[in-house]
């Protein structure tokens, strides 16, 4: 009686094989390009190569572990750019009144997160469009960064300050990979673990059925914005740390390597489908861009042209596999 | 029609049609036989296969295995316009209309009248034929309204006029009265034996028995993805129909217990809102209220607003005699109200996300009270409920969208149950859910309302209204047009024809 014909890869059928794919796909995708590149260039497999790797991605790992909690209900965050900026003219203001470095990561944090409290309130309370919103919000964010700093940049008033930047915990941990990590576990326990990312995943997967369930959409997507805006502060932080300075014209296009990474991630435009650890697969993958491209040689212009094709790749693979729900 | 020979004997004959999801076999072995000019039924319990042969006949899912004949020569379709090409529609379970165009451009959509051999669309031609058509059936509509403006049912007459402009020589109804009411069905009936008329061979799928004696000549019976039997419908009782289905005898359809009815936990006092007006009544625990009338009466509009997720204009709202305001259905979940929405799609269901999370979701500041979430125990929980509303699925874990459509419903009523309210407003909760199931939940229901509950219940379908509840109110136009006691009933003093006379107006 069994007419069907099999088509099985490792022991699943199509449909299995495609719910699998989209799950753990990226993941493969990242582990190819560990494999390339270990081929490609003999320093790769080095640990410092490797540690070097999670540094440099730190600062967008963070602000791309915001983004997903806004994209995930269904909006995006254009202006945590342009908050890297604020947080790095509000450090070096504050360092020059008190020359305390956790008051100045404190105030970072909160004026960062305030604004981000401001683009929810837009959002929510007005129903207006995130896209536009954030557009117009990150002009008067950086726009403030520029009137604190007075348009220029300046030391910072308590050198230690860059340790955060350059300190290691044991020999081997930098501070910022280790910060990138507790960001990391804390989205997790929030978004997977909580009654709040159950209600973002609610809002972003349908508002009226949220609505209707008693989510309190008003607070579930302000809450969003505010965590995308505390964690651009945090990247604030390490941003300035590295560079050493207060800078207002620092992380323009920083958004985009955050929105990348939660869109190579699967995280839906649509919202309502994303996974912590997934956006983590992908903050790697655009790590490993262009930690790869610097290792063979490519120059910086080539690395943006294959970034942006690989979103597109990414959005594409999501397109594809959503019609296939149907 | 137009075959010069016809030597064919079924219009559609589908043989060995296998289909399966991940390790949920949809279709075995299914075989279905359509004779020309018939009105064919297609009957089985949610999730027996019947949406997913339709949607492979229509190219929207492939099969596994398995061959299809249509007129007598092999067929098969990739996508839907190559099955409307070869000459079959569909008008869907769930509909999905485009809100912003017109009738007109809705019905013609792909298919536009152009100038001469120019790109640029003739509105006026296309309106012209719109016109034809809707005369033609007797449907008093202006083509150039908005679909959006449209009922359910008028929406439905669209489609079913698309499909047979299209020249539609095979049309398939996937449950096309489950949100329509009696005149409205009526109505469809109608076009239906006027289709058939032309000989436009139709599948009819529906739960509602009473219907399949009404309008269809044969039938198929599917049960867990299996062809059970065939037959012409008029060689076949409702209870061999059935036991056919599910397998085994579903005893009283209606497991109404009576039981006696407490204090008042709800009152309503001159509630005023878009589409309805001066609305008074009260509910007592362990009483059942049904309200019937006709589709867009205002019965759903009042127990939106009643919810929350509407305005009220003016009326008051007591709850276990305290006067309640309510905002929002946050703040009518926090006071004990529940309501399960007529919509599914838009306000029962998160599709993406798991059968788990939807059930949990307005559940989860009663029964998780920590920070973290107590995932084992959510996991037990929804399991156990999904279990007592015998909802058909894969995992708890697998996606909503996974689920045929009456088993979404099942997991609406799901997340409710779990709610244990004061007051449950159930605003046709039967929809697209089988003969087996519907009786578990209308049992259900009169557990509850033995419990306490105050149940509030409005559906369109007049037998389970009459069947359900210890009163009826029946609207008419926005306003309460009269009061049936179950004793009128059950002793036979008050039938439908006096409920349907009064939703029409009547005194
Ligand atoms: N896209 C899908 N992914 C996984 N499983 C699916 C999918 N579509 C359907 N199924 C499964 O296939 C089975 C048959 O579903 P189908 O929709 O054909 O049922 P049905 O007979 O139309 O039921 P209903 O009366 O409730 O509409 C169900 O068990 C359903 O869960
Ligand atoms: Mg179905």
């Amino acid at each position: 009686m069994n007419k069907k014909q099999d088509t099985r890869v490792l022991g699943m059928d199509q449909h299995d094989l495609n719910i699998f794919m989209k799950r753990y796909g990226i993941v493969f995708v990242m582990l190819g390009m560990f494999v390339i590149l270990m081929f490609a260039s003999p320093n790769f497999l080095k640990t410092n190569n490797l540690i070097n790797i999670l540094v440099s991605v730190s600062i967008n790992g963070v602000l791309a572990l915001g983004m997903v909690f806004v994209i995930t209900a269904g909006g995006i965050d254009l202006s945590v750019g342009a908050m890297l900026a604020l947080a790095s003219t509000t450090i070096g203001v504050v360092l020059n009144l008190t020359g305390n470095n956790l008051l100045a990561c404190l105030a970072a944090i909160l004026i960062c997160g305030l604004l981000g409290f401001v683009n929810g309130v837009l959002v929510a309370k007005f129903n207006m469009f995130p896209f536009v919103v954030t557009l117009a919000s990150q002009l008067v964010i950086r726009g403030l960064g520029f009137v604190i700093s007075g348009g220029y940049s300046f030391a910072l008033a308590n050198p230690k300050f860059s340790q955060i930047g350059l300190g290691k915990l044991f020999p081997l941990m930098p501070y910022p990979v280790i910060i990138l990590l507790v960001v990391f576990m804390i989205s997790y326990i929030l978004l997977h673990w909580t009654k709040f990312g159950r209600y973002v995943y609610a809002v972003g997967g349908n508002i009226n059925a949220a609505t209707a369930s008693g989510v309190n959409i008003f607070w579930t997507r302000t809450m969003t914005f505010v965590i995308s805006g505390i964690f651009a502060g945090i990247a604030g932080i390490l941003m300035t740390a590295k560079i050493n300075a207060a800078q207002p014209n620092i992380g323009v296009g920083y958004e985009t390597d955050a929105i990348a990474a939660c869109v190579i991630g699967g995280a839906s435009f649509a919202g309502g489908v994303s996974t912590i650890p997934g956006t983590l697969v992908g903050i790697v993958i655009i790590g490993l861009i262009y930690n790869g491209m610097n290792l063979i040689g490519i120059e910086s212009y080539y690395q943006t042209i294959v970034k942006g094709l690989l979103i597109i790749g990414a959005v594409m693979l999501d397109m594809t596999i959503n019609k296939k729900r149907g | 029609m137009m075959n010069a020979n016809e030597t064919y004997e079924h219009i559609l004959d589908c043989k060995g049609v296998y289909k399966s999801f991940g390790g949920t076999h949809a279709l075995q072995d299914v075989q279905l036989q359509v004779k020309k000019g018939e009105v064919h039924a297609l009957l089985g319990e949610n999730g027996a296969g019947k949406s997913t042969l339709m949607k492979i006949i229509i190219g929207l899912q492939k099969q596994d295995a398995g061959e299809i004949f249509f007129e007598g020569k092999p067929y098969n379709a990739n996508d839907p316009a190559e099955a409307i090409r070869a000459g079959i529609s569909m008008i869907h379970q769930e509909l999905n209309p485009e809100p912003y165009l017109s009738i007109a451009e809705s019905i013609f959509l792909k298919r536009e009248d152009t100038f001469h051999h120019t790109p640029f669309l003739n509105k006026k031609e296309t309106n012209r034929r719109a016109v034809e058509l809707l005369k033609q059936y007797n449907l008093n509509m202006n083509p150039k309204a908005l679909m959006e403006s449209l009922t359910l049912a008028q929406m439905q007459m669209i489609e079913i006029l698309k499909a047979v402009s299209c020249n539609a020589r095979l049309v398939i109804m996937d449950e096309p009265t489950s949100s329509l009411d009696s005149e409205e069905t009526e109505r469809l009936f109608k076009t239906i034996r006027n289709l058939k008329e032309q000989g436009v061979t139709i599948i009819y799928i529906s739960h509602r028995m009473e219907e399949i004696f009404q309008i269809c000549d044969s039938y198929s019976v599917f049960r867990d993805g299996h062809f059970i039997g065939t037959g012409k419908v008029d060689q076949i009782s409702v209870n061999e129909l059935i036991t056919m289905m599910v397998g085994r005898k579903v005893e009283n359809i209606f497991p109404k217990v009576d039981c006696p009815a407490g204090d008042v936990v709800f009152k309503a006092e001159g509630l005023c809102g878009k589409g309805f007006h001066d609305i008074s009544f009260e509910v007592r625990a362990g009483e059942i209220v049904g309200f019937s009338g006709l589709v867009g009466s205002g019965r759903s509009e009042t127990m939106r607003a009643i919810f929350g997720l509407d305005p009220l204009t003016s009326g008051k709202m007591y709850l276990n005699g305290k006067e309640i305001k309510i905002k929002s259905p946050r703040s009518a979940i926090s006071k004990g109200i529940a309501m399960i929405n007529e919509d599914r799609k838009n306000y029962g269901l998160c599709l993406f996300r798991s059968i788990r999370e939807n059930i949990s979701l307005p559940n989860l500041p009663a029964r998780q009270k920590g920070f973290l979430l107590n995932q084992r125990r959510e996991k037990n929980e929804c399991r156990v409920v999904a279990k007592t509303l015998t909802v058909k699925m894969a995992s708890i874990e697998s996606q909503a969208y996974s689920l045929s459509g009456g088993n979404q419903q099942k997991v609406v009523i799901a997340k409710w149950v779990m709610a244990s309210p004061k007051l449950l407003i159930l605003d046709e909760p039967t929809r697209g859910v089988d003969v087996g199931a519907k009786s578990e939940i209308h049992a259900l229901m009169s557990k509850f309302a033995s419990e306490g509950m105050a149940i509030i219940m409005v559906s369109s379908e007049l037998p389970e209204v009459m069947g359900m509840s210890d009163r009826i109110l029946i609207y008419h136009e926005g306003r309460i047009n009269g009061e049936v006691m179950r004793a009128d009933i059950l002793n036979a003093s008050v039938n439908q024809e006096t409920i349907l006379s009064k939703e029409f107006g009547g005194r």
